[in-house]
């Protein structure tokens, strides 16, 4: 085992964990705190297998802005005493939706990239991304811009539907 | 074995550059200001025009006591400042400062994606303060942060616009790249992006004139309230280090870097005279400008940075494609 598949368990565990950490504490802003963790720490994995790339916009915006946002969406809904999570019946439905989640794409992921190695050739560089993004996957990326495009119009259609505006 | 020793020898001159440069900053930040208000700043620590008081600052802040409020979420409220000050430690690790006397170019690790490493660290620092203001346990502090993450919020999408307008111009996300393609054409096509990265950069630190999550005249000191002795300290550091990141950051992509007569061998000082340029800027906009209302650093962003940097990059593209 060489010093990087080593780092990369430890990024991994530590991934795993924060991500418990923050499903099952009962402050909901530590939650969010530990969500900051688990996206650091996947962050790093993404470094070690050389895609730095998709590593820092991770940080730039999961970290500095995703969870601000739910920060933000915090502290406006809850009083300052009572940020506390609600723990309902759906917790137990949750669980099992996430774990049949991972465990889909857990598999998707094995049975399609088993047994590749990423030694000598890197490949999340912006160079190879951008190659990638704009030759090859052109079309399910305008789809996807035109997808998202729309999901914006509807959430201001939504948010101002209710007022005389 | 000289691997090892140029790695530790980078990462000494970084963290003698962070260590160094924010103090710099803030007794220009002491004089500076007092000039510009008719007054001399301080002027007896250290004997000539007051050169230590930030040290002596530093003194009685270690004598202090640290305090954590009973209300404050503990964890959170101690780790705040340590939030806040290392991601600007990191992010400086991928800021070059330019040719040395022909030795090569003076930077921690030249990064292939330097652009995108310094504006994650940035995003993360401002973290630190958001901790602050949900972990004090304070009213003040609370609404301090809701200021905090809304002004985040507003000011992360011009920043990065603003950037990727260089990196597209420069054709190149590397920090040595986008400085190496700089032409002083640039100052003229790429203004309306300097402005707004300028201004963003200013928001993003909460500095006057954006300094409304602060705003001591209402909400005593915002999510530092409750913050004395060495915390209060480290986000003082952190703020300084912010100006110097942001400053060092808007020259390299912006005024070309080392670009400057004899910028084989000086290069680096060119770097740092412009970084103190800009740095002085920072002071200047606390000077000269009043605070802005909370609705107005919101609607500054929204109806005019984003426009702007939006245009910025259409103009941009224009240009790199024609």
């Amino acid at each position: 085992m060489s010093a990087t598949e080593i780092v990369f368990l430890l990024f991994a565990a530590l991934a795993v964990g924060s991500a418990l950490l923050a499903m099952t504490t009962n402050q909901l802003v530590h939650s969010a705190l530990w969500l900051v963790v688990t996206l650091g720490a996947v962050a790093g994995c993404f470094v070690l297998m050389t895609a730095e790339f998709v590593a820092w916009v991770q940080v730039l915006v999961y970290v500095g802005s995703v969870v601000v946002l739910v920060i933000f969406a915090l502290m406006l809904t809850r009083q300052q005493s009572t940020i506390s999570a609600e723990v309902t019946g759906n917790r137990w439905t949750a669980a099992v939706l996430g774990l049949v989640a991972a465990v889909g794409l857990g598999a998707t992921v094995i049975s399609g990239f088993h047994g590749e190695r990423i030694e000598g050739h890197r490949i999340g560089t912006a160079r190879s991304l951008g190659d990638a993004l704009f030759n090859d996957w052109v079309l399910p990326f305008e789809i996807l811009s035109g997808v998202l495009l729309a999901a914006l119009v509807g959430a201001i259609v939504i948010s101002r539907s209710g007022t005389e505006r | 074995m000289p691997d090892v020793v140029d790695v530790v020898l980078r990462c000494v001159l970084v963290l003698a550059v962070f260590m160094v440069l924010p103090l710099v900053i803030g007794q220009m930040e002491h004089k500076a200001m007092a000039h510009m208000q008719s007054r001399v700043g301080p002027m007896a620590a250290g004997g000539f025009h007051g050169w230590a008081q930030l040290l002596a600052d530093g003194v009685k802040f270690v004598q202090k006591e640290s305090i954590t409020p009973v209300a404050a979420d503990r964890r959170v409220f101690e780790l705040a400042p340590a939030v806040a000050l290392a991601p600007y430690l990191v992010a400086l690790l991928a800021i070059p400062l330019g040719p040395f006397f022909g030795q090569g170019n003076l930077i921690g690790q030249d990064l292939d994606l330097g652009l995108f490493f310094v504006l994650a660290a940035m995003s993360v620092g401002v973290l630190g303060t958001l901790m602050g203001g949900l972990g004090s346990g304070n009213k003040y502090s609370y609404i301090g942060g809701m200021r905090v993450a809304a002004q985040l919020m507003s000011y992360e999408l011009p920043m990065v616009l603003a950037a990727a307008s260089v990196a597209m111009a420069a054709g190149t996300l590397s920090l040595v790249g986008i400085a190496q393609q700089w032409e002083p054409w640039w100052l003229i096509t790429q203004l309306p992006g300097l402005i707004v990265f300028f201004v963003a950069g200013l928001a993003e630190l909460q500095r006057p004139p954006f300094d409304a999550p602060l705003a001591d005249a209402e909400l005593v000191m915002g999510p530092l309230t409750e913050y004395g002795g060495m915390r209060f300290a480290m986000f003082l550091l952190a703020e300084y280090a912010g100006i110097l990141v942001l400053s060092a950051l808007t020259t390299v992509l912006f005024l070309g870097g080392w670009a400057g007569p004899f910028s084989d061998h000086i290069g680096w000082l060119w770097t740092l005279v412009k970084v103190m340029a800009v740095a002085f800027l920072v002071i200047w906009a606390r000077v000269a400008y009043p605070r802005l209302r909370e609705d107005q650093v919101n609607s500054l962003a929204w109806k005019v940075l984003v426009p702007v940097a939006l245009a910025q990059i259409t103009l941009t593209t224009v240009l790199v494609v024609a």
